[in-house]
Protein backbone atom coordinates (compact mmCIF):
# COMPACT_ATOMS: atom_id res chain seq x y z
CA UNK A 1 0.00 0.00 0.00
CA UNK A 2 2.81 2.40 0.74
CA UNK A 3 4.59 1.43 -2.47
CA UNK A 4 1.73 2.79 -4.53
CA UNK A 5 2.01 6.08 -2.75
CA UNK A 6 5.77 6.04 -3.13
CA UNK A 7 5.53 5.61 -6.87
CA UNK A 8 3.05 8.40 -7.31
CA UNK A 9 5.13 10.65 -5.11
CA UNK A 10 8.28 9.99 -7.07
CA UNK A 11 6.60 10.80 -10.34
CA UNK A 12 5.86 14.33 -9.13
CA UNK A 13 8.14 17.21 -9.97
CA UNK A 14 10.16 16.93 -6.76
CA UNK A 15 11.95 13.66 -7.44
CA UNK A 16 14.10 12.59 -4.53
CA UNK A 17 17.34 11.09 -5.75
CA UNK A 18 19.38 8.48 -3.95
CA UNK A 19 22.18 10.98 -3.93
CA UNK A 20 20.13 13.46 -1.97
CA UNK A 21 19.24 10.81 0.55
CA UNK A 22 22.85 9.69 0.88
CA UNK A 23 23.88 13.28 1.38
CA UNK A 24 21.35 13.76 4.16
CA UNK A 25 22.35 10.47 5.77
CA UNK A 26 25.98 11.50 5.83
CA UNK A 27 24.99 14.82 7.40
CA UNK A 28 23.14 12.86 10.04
CA UNK A 29 26.20 10.71 10.58
CA UNK A 30 28.19 13.89 11.20
CA UNK A 31 25.92 14.84 14.09
CA UNK A 32 26.39 11.53 15.85
CA UNK A 33 29.20 11.37 18.39
CA UNK A 34 32.41 9.63 17.40
CA UNK A 35 31.85 6.90 19.95
CA UNK A 36 28.79 5.68 18.07
CA UNK A 37 30.00 5.76 14.51
CA UNK A 38 33.45 6.71 13.35
CA UNK A 39 32.87 9.49 10.89
CA UNK A 40 35.52 8.21 8.54
CA UNK A 41 33.80 4.87 8.16
CA UNK A 42 31.40 4.37 5.35
CA UNK A 43 28.44 2.73 7.04
CA UNK A 44 25.09 1.78 5.63
CA UNK A 45 22.17 4.15 5.87
CA UNK A 46 20.32 1.61 7.98
CA UNK A 47 23.16 1.58 10.48
CA UNK A 48 23.20 5.37 10.67
CA UNK A 49 19.45 5.46 11.26
CA UNK A 50 19.73 2.79 13.92
CA UNK A 51 22.51 4.61 15.75
CA UNK A 52 20.56 7.84 15.41
CA UNK A 53 17.57 6.27 17.13
CA UNK A 54 19.79 4.92 19.90
CA UNK A 55 21.44 8.29 20.34
CA UNK A 56 18.16 10.19 20.53
CA UNK A 57 16.87 7.73 23.12
CA UNK A 58 20.00 8.20 25.20
CA UNK A 59 19.67 12.00 24.94
CA UNK A 60 16.05 11.78 26.09
CA UNK A 61 17.16 9.66 29.03
CA UNK A 62 19.85 12.17 29.84
CA UNK A 63 17.30 15.00 29.87
CA UNK A 64 15.19 12.90 32.25
CA UNK A 65 18.13 12.28 34.56
CA UNK A 66 19.24 15.91 34.53
CA UNK A 67 15.67 17.03 35.22
CA UNK A 68 15.60 14.85 38.30
CA UNK A 69 19.00 16.11 39.41
CA UNK A 70 17.88 19.72 38.95
CA UNK A 71 14.72 18.96 40.86
CA UNK A 72 16.77 17.73 43.82
CA UNK A 73 19.10 20.71 43.63
CA UNK A 74 16.28 23.23 43.48
CA UNK A 75 14.95 21.85 46.71
CA UNK A 76 18.36 21.75 48.39
CA UNK A 77 19.75 25.15 47.64
CA UNK A 78 18.83 27.60 50.33
CA UNK A 79 20.14 30.77 48.68
CA UNK A 80 17.50 33.02 47.22
CA UNK A 81 16.92 32.41 43.55
CA UNK A 82 18.07 35.83 42.50
CA UNK A 83 21.57 35.01 43.65
CA UNK A 84 21.44 31.69 41.83
CA UNK A 85 20.34 33.20 38.55
CA UNK A 86 22.87 35.98 38.88
CA UNK A 87 25.75 33.67 39.49
CA UNK A 88 24.72 31.38 36.65
CA UNK A 89 24.67 34.27 34.23
CA UNK A 90 28.11 35.62 35.19
CA UNK B 1 37.94 28.00 40.32
CA UNK B 2 37.58 29.77 37.00
CA UNK B 3 37.15 26.56 35.10
CA UNK B 4 34.15 25.61 37.23
CA UNK B 5 32.33 28.86 36.79
CA UNK B 6 31.62 28.58 33.12
CA UNK B 7 29.11 31.06 31.75
CA UNK B 8 25.94 29.51 30.47
CA UNK B 9 26.16 30.98 27.02
CA UNK B 10 29.80 30.28 26.41
CA UNK B 11 30.93 30.88 22.89
CA UNK B 12 29.06 31.57 19.69
CA UNK B 13 26.99 28.66 18.52
CA UNK B 14 28.18 27.29 15.23
CA UNK B 15 24.64 27.08 14.03
CA UNK B 16 22.97 30.25 15.25
CA UNK B 17 19.83 29.52 13.30
CA UNK B 18 18.33 26.71 15.30
CA UNK B 19 20.35 26.17 18.44
CA UNK B 20 20.75 29.61 19.93
CA UNK B 21 22.28 28.85 23.29
CA UNK B 22 21.62 32.27 24.86
CA UNK B 23 17.94 32.06 23.89
CA UNK B 24 17.71 28.54 25.22
CA UNK B 25 19.41 29.53 28.46
CA UNK B 26 17.09 32.49 28.91
CA UNK B 27 13.94 30.42 28.44
CA UNK B 28 15.12 27.55 30.57
CA UNK B 29 16.45 29.61 33.49
CA UNK B 30 13.33 31.70 33.54
CA UNK B 31 11.23 28.54 33.67
CA UNK B 32 13.42 27.11 36.44
CA UNK B 33 13.05 30.28 38.44
CA UNK B 34 9.28 30.13 38.00
CA UNK B 35 9.21 26.49 39.06
CA UNK B 36 11.18 27.32 42.16
CA UNK B 37 8.88 30.22 43.00
CA UNK B 38 5.72 28.21 42.58
CA UNK B 39 6.95 25.07 44.30
CA UNK B 40 5.03 24.52 47.49
CA UNK B 41 6.76 23.12 50.52
CA UNK B 42 6.49 19.35 50.59
CA UNK B 43 5.55 19.03 46.93
CA UNK B 44 6.82 15.83 45.42
CA UNK B 45 10.14 15.47 43.71
CA UNK B 46 8.47 13.62 40.85
CA UNK B 47 6.08 16.43 40.10
CA UNK B 48 8.83 19.02 40.09
CA UNK B 49 10.96 16.75 37.88
CA UNK B 50 8.17 16.56 35.33
CA UNK B 51 7.81 20.34 35.31
CA UNK B 52 11.54 20.76 34.79
CA UNK B 53 11.60 18.23 31.97
CA UNK B 54 8.69 19.99 30.34
CA UNK B 55 10.56 23.29 30.69
CA UNK B 56 13.58 21.70 29.02
CA UNK B 57 11.64 20.69 25.92
CA UNK B 58 9.83 24.02 25.95
CA UNK B 59 13.07 25.97 25.94
CA UNK B 60 14.35 23.83 23.07
CA UNK B 61 11.19 24.48 21.09
CA UNK B 62 11.23 28.21 21.89
CA UNK B 63 14.81 28.70 20.80
CA UNK B 64 14.18 26.93 17.50
CA UNK B 65 10.90 28.80 17.18
CA UNK B 66 8.65 28.06 14.24
CA UNK B 67 11.54 27.61 11.85
CA UNK B 68 11.59 23.85 12.21
CA UNK B 69 8.90 21.24 11.80
CA UNK B 70 10.00 19.41 14.94
CA UNK B 71 9.87 22.58 17.05
CA UNK B 72 6.45 23.50 15.66
CA UNK B 73 5.18 20.03 16.54
CA UNK B 74 6.70 20.31 20.00
CA UNK B 75 5.17 23.75 20.58
CA UNK B 76 1.77 22.43 19.51
CA UNK B 77 2.07 19.52 21.85
CA UNK B 78 3.19 21.67 24.78
CA UNK B 79 0.31 24.06 24.33
CA UNK B 80 -2.33 21.36 24.10
CA UNK B 81 -4.36 20.95 27.29
CA UNK B 82 -3.42 17.31 27.86
CA UNK B 83 0.36 16.98 28.13
CA UNK B 84 1.79 13.61 27.16
CA UNK B 85 4.81 11.85 28.58
CA UNK B 86 8.04 12.30 26.69
CA UNK B 87 8.77 14.55 23.78
CA UNK B 88 7.72 12.30 20.93
CA UNK B 89 4.33 12.57 19.32
CA UNK B 90 2.56 9.28 18.88
CA UNK B 91 2.40 8.35 15.17
CA UNK B 92 -0.89 9.20 13.54
CA UNK B 93 -2.20 6.35 11.43
CA UNK B 94 -3.55 8.62 8.71
CA UNK B 95 -0.35 10.47 7.96
CA UNK B 96 1.73 7.68 6.48
CA UNK B 97 3.35 10.00 3.98
CA UNK B 98 6.56 8.07 4.16
CA UNK B 99 8.58 7.56 1.04
CA UNK B 100 11.39 5.86 2.88
CA UNK B 101 13.46 3.33 0.99
CA UNK B 102 12.29 -0.16 1.87
CA UNK B 103 15.57 -1.24 3.41
CA UNK B 104 15.48 1.59 5.93
CA UNK B 105 11.79 1.41 6.62
CA UNK B 106 12.02 -0.13 10.06
CA UNK B 107 14.60 2.36 11.29
CA UNK B 108 12.77 5.23 9.66
CA UNK B 109 9.58 4.27 11.48
CA UNK B 110 11.43 4.15 14.80
CA UNK B 111 12.91 7.55 14.04
CA UNK B 112 9.49 8.98 13.26
CA UNK B 113 8.34 8.10 16.74
CA UNK B 114 11.35 9.73 18.34
CA UNK B 115 11.39 13.05 16.51
CA UNK B 116 8.48 15.40 17.28
CA UNK B 117 6.17 15.61 14.31
CA UNK B 118 8.12 12.88 12.58
CA UNK B 119 5.08 10.84 11.66
CA UNK B 120 3.94 13.34 9.05
CA UNK B 121 7.30 14.09 7.46
CA UNK B 122 8.67 13.07 4.11
CA UNK B 123 11.75 10.88 4.32
CA UNK B 124 14.20 13.62 3.36
CA UNK B 125 12.55 16.10 5.68
CA UNK B 126 12.76 13.53 8.47
CA UNK B 127 16.51 13.18 8.01
CA UNK B 128 17.06 16.92 8.01
CA UNK B 129 14.80 17.57 10.97
CA UNK B 130 16.45 14.76 12.92
CA UNK B 131 19.91 16.27 12.53
CA UNK B 132 18.63 19.62 13.77
CA UNK B 133 16.68 18.02 16.61
CA UNK B 134 19.81 16.20 17.77
CA UNK B 135 21.87 19.40 17.68
CA UNK B 136 19.23 21.09 19.79
CA UNK B 137 19.02 18.19 22.23
CA UNK B 138 22.79 18.30 22.63
CA UNK B 139 22.64 22.01 23.40
CA UNK B 140 19.87 21.49 25.94
CA UNK B 141 21.75 18.68 27.68
CA UNK B 142 24.87 20.83 27.80
CA UNK B 143 22.83 23.69 29.27
CA UNK B 144 21.27 21.49 31.95
CA UNK B 145 24.68 20.09 32.89
CA UNK B 146 25.99 23.63 33.25
CA UNK B 147 23.07 24.57 35.50
CA UNK B 148 23.62 21.44 37.62
CA UNK B 149 27.28 22.43 37.98
CA UNK B 150 26.33 25.98 38.88
CA UNK B 151 23.78 24.95 41.49
CA UNK B 152 26.11 22.30 42.81
CA UNK B 153 28.81 24.91 43.37
CA UNK B 154 26.41 27.12 45.27
CA UNK B 155 25.18 24.53 47.69
CA UNK B 156 28.75 23.58 48.65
Amino acid sequence: MSSRRTRSRQSSSTRITDEQINDLVSKLQAVLPEARIRRSDRVSAAKVLQETCNYIRSLHREVDGLSERLSELLEESSSDQAAIIRSLLM
Amino acid sequence: MDSKRRPIHGGISRNPNSTSKPAMAFHFLRALSHIRLTTRRGSSLARRTLRIRRAAYASMACSAGTRRAWSRALLRKLRSPAPRRGASVLPRRAARTTSSPDTDLRQALALRRLVPGGAAMEHCELLEETADYIRCLNAQVWLMQAVVHGLGDLSN
